[in-house]
């Protein structure tokens, strides 16, 4: 799936379709420790690796660990409101608090080499699939 | 005291009485406000929205703040197992004419909007003393 439409909207309805028709799909063969944990995770395929997409907005990078072991992802930290005491709340609608949550793959990667990146509130961990895993080519003789 | 354990909080769709030309689904930010003496704090969450594609506007004093994602990104990403959905974001908020309207300041930062409204001269608290 890659929209290469020219109207936006066109490519952007495609991709929130894309995303729905995967919803909790059983691809990671119960692999989570139950769905609906903070944070909520999306994962695609990109080429032979995967990537995993994490919103967390508002994060002190320094408040957040991952972790990898064979093929479970650890992701911990804390999310905290550093507001003026003396305010008065009017709405009060973010969440803060701590979290951890462990995804497990339901194949081998490469856990030394997986890659993260934070940015505008979301983590993104490239996450190479093993090179045991990886297809081979069968040449033909 | 043991820390409180974050909750999931399912995004909140925009429901309009207009029915849209496309059916693309925008966002509600989740959004606290806060008030001290000198302004009114409005704090927006809009993970994956860059400085560049925000606009934030007060028309009528209707404060409106609008963020676009960079679906673009996802090109090449096949999903094979999702928890979210993602879209553009926008808000509106009544404010009072108590506002510097003219003095708004925004910052993005980790994909959380501050937006900090300055109270006009007159709607500042005046402290009498008592003698």
């Amino acid at each position: 799936m890659s929209p290469s439409f020219n109207d936006p909207f066109a490519a952007m309805l495609a991709l929130q379709r894309a995303l729905d028709s995967r919803l909790e799909s059983d691809w990671m063969e119960g692999g989570t420790a139950g769905f609906g944990g903070y944070p909520l995770i999306n994962i695609f395929q990109q080429g032979d690796d995967f990537v995993a997409i994490i919103e967390l907005p508002g994060i002190d990078k320094n408040e957040l660990q991952i972790e990898a072991k064979e093929s479970a992802i650890r992701i911990s930290g804390k999310k905290t409101a550093n507001y003026d005491k003396n305010a008065s709340m009017h709405r009060r609608e973010r969440l803060f608090g701590a979290f951890d949550r462990t995804i497990s793959l339901p194949l081998q990667i490469d856990a030394d080499a997986i890659r993260a990146e934070y940015r505008e509130g979301v983590l993104a961990l490239f996450i190479p699939r093993a090179a045991s895993e990886k297809p081979r080519t069968i040449r033909i003789n | 005291m043991t820390e409180q354990e974050l909750q999931v909080q399912q995004k909140r769709e925009i429901e309009t009485k207009q029915e849209s030309t496309v059916p693309v689904r925008s966002f509600m930010p989740v959004t606290d406000i806060f008030e001290t003496d000198q302004a009114l704090t409005v704090v927006l969450e809009m993970p994956g929205v860059s400085k560049e594609s925000v606009e934030v506007g007060v028309e009528s004093d209707v404060l409106t703040i609008a963020g676009r994602i960079d679906f673009s990104k996802y090109n090449g990403l096949q999903p094979l197992y999702t928890e979210y959905n993602i879209g553009n974001y926008s808000r509106s908020f009544q404010i009072s004419s108590k506002i510097e309207q003219d003095g708004i300041k925004a910052e993005l930062k980790d994909g959380v909007m501050t937006l900090v409204l300055p109270k006009a001269e007159k709607a500042k608290l005046r402290r009498i003393s008592v003698s």
